[in-house]
């Protein structure tokens, strides 16, 4: 069907909206309103993401629960939620990572594409499986085109760490670079890996980078790159973000080579402020500071594209070994779905839930035993949930 | 006569069999000649500072300096100047200073024409927390082994389209079973208790299975070392909240390329690390790998301590493991002291008394 297609279709055009107006198709108000709200974003290329699909007050967020430490988390998150009254229902998509088919993905991406937003443990790569089969995190991304990948790191006041007053953005491409799974095994015994870098990408992330820099009112921007060896990649990517650059004189702009960038991380990390990079520097540089600030507990990741925006744990842990034990850490799962809340515009929320966490993270008898602590995920959510009943809101039974 | 001449070559034989490895034995009469190569900025003066140690320490060295500023050889390649590599050829073993690439000098780098002319292929990095030189990390004690031929750099690049660009990593069977071999072999011979091998074998399934799989394939014939195999975000994460919980990581280049200088921060930065490169037939070079710092040459303000360590990395290679002991107690036991120092590890004394120090107190010593 014609309006099937223009929903599930790669790329959005204006035909779309004479297509509505001429063909006599009965649309119920919600699918209106999706489609006009998207042929209005057309108009603003490369402005504000408008607020997904709305009906009756309450939003709709996809779920992938994943492999894990992901299922328990998600459902402490929509604990917390349903206690909170929280205008979101969740629609739940299970991945089963064990097995070669990709239609488990294809209803996951489908219902991401028909929510717009979504909140997911991670899913599980067996590297024992032909390499036929991708990794379905990197499938989903790049599907979503989910581009840019954010990370906030913080030194939390309440946890305790060799380096102190850390404040670092992470922004990472996401869907090229070293993850493009192009590999061919050309004589037996020699396999090559392709990393592409271009250009378009290259100017959408280092547009991101500058753009949200400047929201947040920072002050300097740093490229991580390997140009000195990588000469056409890297250094195809490093110009693009000197283009970039040249557009936002109040921002200052430098560059590091990676291995450089890791060794000044651990020694002093508060020289850095926002920085930009391609994927594998990305995943290197992103983990390094989760580690700084007290481990891959405490830090949550967001993935924003064009049209569609997944929230999950900033590195992606799948947390096998400590699954279903109750020790988990929830802090990163529970600040992700904060984020997902002000992506949404419901940030009364998002700040209230935010600071219970916060608040809670601060006792050290609470700490779980990623930080050192003896605590329970139970005993924190708990903790969460009289915080915010104390605020004073209307919530629901404890 | 003939009893006396019957007893010193039994004594020999002994000696011989009583040596820890199998490559002291050729060490064990007369002195082993090594090329020297000081190289630029700082690096004579750091050179003739581990020569006196040396000295000092009567190391049985002796020292044949080379220059290798890179020639146009016949047929327009380039390469290191004949004698330097015939010196290396004969003496099998090198210790190399910091060497400066010039920017548009119509040549590759200076280190990776030595990689290539001598196939480096292992570059091994020991990263020991230094007592003295205090940073938030403290008991750290790993070594990094990377392989230094293929993986990202490879150096192949083409521009597909206007825009677009490809990088090919090239991972082939036969470096990764050396490498992973070294590896194992160097954690057998230097009392090693587990090998980690690094990769990303979830996003890059050939290449990265590729290596995988060859390092599972020598752990079989190592069964005395243990073998693990861990992710490469998941070795940062962990490094920088616990680095006491790795022992020899190995894996292919640019993860070693960041991981090593990564370890390097942990202890102190490139000024205090140590590193040798293994190539084929069984040369081997140790440089300092920090950089020629032009603004202090020729003040007698460097600090030695990194090429001082790689030589005694060098000793150790050679199987002098007493000398080379002596050495490093009296280069720690200096930092730990304090008293004497270079600008960079927070002191303000000259290179020549940083020296003097070690030489004095390896005299003391004795």
């Amino acid at each position: 069907m014609c309006f099937s297609t223009l929903l599930w279709g790669e790329g959005y055009d204006t035909t779309l909206f004479a297509t509505i107006w001429t063909k006599p198709v009965l649309l119920n108000i919600k699918l209106t309103l999706v489609l006009l709200l998207s042929s209005v974003h057309l108009q603003q290329q490369g402005e504000n993401i408008p607020p997904p699909a709305k009906y009756g007050g309450r939003h709709t967020v996809t779920l992938i629960p994943g492999d894990g430490i992901g299922p328990e988390l998600l459902n402490h998150v929509r604990e917390v939620f349903r206690f909170t009254c929280v205008p979101v229902d969740f629609e739940m998509v299970n991945v089963n990572s064990a097995l070669e088919t990709d239609d488990d993905m294809n209803n996951a991406i489908t219902a991401i594409r028909r929510n717009g937003v979504a909140l997911k443990g991670n899913i599980e790569t067996k590297h024992t499986l032909p390499a036929s089969v991708k990794s379905r995190n990197n499938v989903l991304r790049t599907s979503l085109d989910l581009y840019a990948n954010v990370m906030h790191c913080q030194s939390l006041p309440g946890v305790q760490t060799r380096h102190k007053n850390i404040d670092i953005m992470i922004i990472r491409e996401n869907t090229e670079g070293e993850y493009s799974s192009l590999e061919h095994e050309s004589v037996s015994g020699v396999v090559e890996s392709l990393k592409i870098i271009t250009r378009n990408n290259s100017i959408r992330i280092a547009d991101y980078a500058f753009k949200l820099a400047r929201e947040r009112g920072r002050r300097r921007v740093t490229a991580v790159h390997k140009a000195n060896i990588m000469k056409l990649g890297d250094g195809l990517f490093l110009q693009c973000c000197r283009e970039v650059a040249s557009g936002y004189p109040d921002i200052t702009f430098d560059s590091m080579i990676v291995d450089n960038t890791t060794m000044q991380l651990v020694s002093k990390p508060q020289q850095f402020d926002v920085m930009v990079m391609p994927n594998l520097y990305g995943n290197v540089v992103s983990n390094v500071c989760a580690g700084l600030v007290g481990g891959p507990g405490l830090v949550p990741g967001a993935n924003y594209g064009r049209d569609y925006a997944v929230f999950e744990t900033a590195t992606r842990n799948t947390g096998k070994s400590i699954a279903e034990k109750n020790i988990a850490n929830p802090t990163a799962m529970l600040l992700a779905s904060c984020l997902m809340l002000d992506h949404l515009n419901l940030n009364d929320y998002a700040s209230l839930i935010q600071n219970a966490v916060l608040t809670t993270m601060n006792e050290t008898r609470l700490h779980t035993a990623d930080l050192g602590g003896q605590g329970t995920t139970s005993e924190v959510v708990q903790s969460v949930m009289r915080v915010i009943q104390s605020k004073g809101q209307f919530t629901a039974e404890l | 006569m003939a009893g006396k001449a019957w007893r010193s070559a039994l004594s020999q034989v002994v000696g011989a069999l009583k040596n820890e490895t199998p490559q002291s034995r050729t060490f064990i009469r007369g002195i082993q000649t090594v090329t020297l190569i000081p190289g630029d900025g700082i690096g004579p003066e750091i050179s003739n500072a581990v020569m006196k140690i040396f000295e000092a320490a009567k190391a049985p060295i002796r020292w044949e300096e080379r220059n290798v500023t890179a020639i146009r050889g016949p047929g327009g390649k380039w390469m290191i100047p004949p004698d330097a590599k015939e010196s290396m050829d004969k003496n099998k073993i090198g210790l190399k200073g910091p060497l400066k690439t010039p920017i548009a000098a119509g040549h590759p780098s200076m280190n990776l024409l030595l990689r290539k002319t001598f196939d480096l292929y292992a570059n091994v990095r020991p990263c020991v927390s230094i007592e003295g030189y205090q940073t938030p990390y403290t008991d750290v004690n790993l070594v990094t082994i990377r392989e230094n031929t293929e993986g990202e750099y490879s150096g192949i690049e083409h521009v597909i389209v206007d825009g677009v660009v490809q990088s090919i990593k090239l991972i082939t069977e036969q470096a990764s079973k050396r490498i992973a071999e070294y590896a194992f072999e160097y954690a057998r011979n230097n009392q090693r208790a587990s090998v980690t091998a690094v990769h990303k074998a979830n996003i890059m399934r050939m290449s990265d299975g590729l290596f995988l799989r060859k390092c599972r394939e020598a752990a079989e014939k190592y069964k005395d070392v243990k073998f693990t195999e861990m992710y490469l975000d998941t070795v940062c994460l962990n490094m920088v909240q616990d680095p006491t919980q790795f022992d020899v990581l190995v894996m292919p280049n640019l993860y070693g390329d960041i991981l090593s200088d990564l370890c390097a921060g942990l202890i102190g930065g490139l000024g205090v690390t140590p590193s040798g490169n293994i190539g084929a037939n069984g040369v081997a070079i140790f440089e300092s790998v920090h950089g020629t710092a032009p603004d202090i040459a020729g003040k007698d303000l460097a600090n030695p301590t990194a090429l001082l360590l790689s030589a005694v990395m060098m000793l150790r290679h050679m199987g002098l493991r007493g000398h080379a002991k002596k050495i490093e107690s009296a280069c720690f036991d200096t930092i730990r002291d304090r008293k004497v120092l270079t600008k960079d590890l927070g002191g303000n004394s000259k290179c020549s008394e940083f020296t003097e120090a070690i030489c004095q107190r390896m005299k003391d010593m004795d």
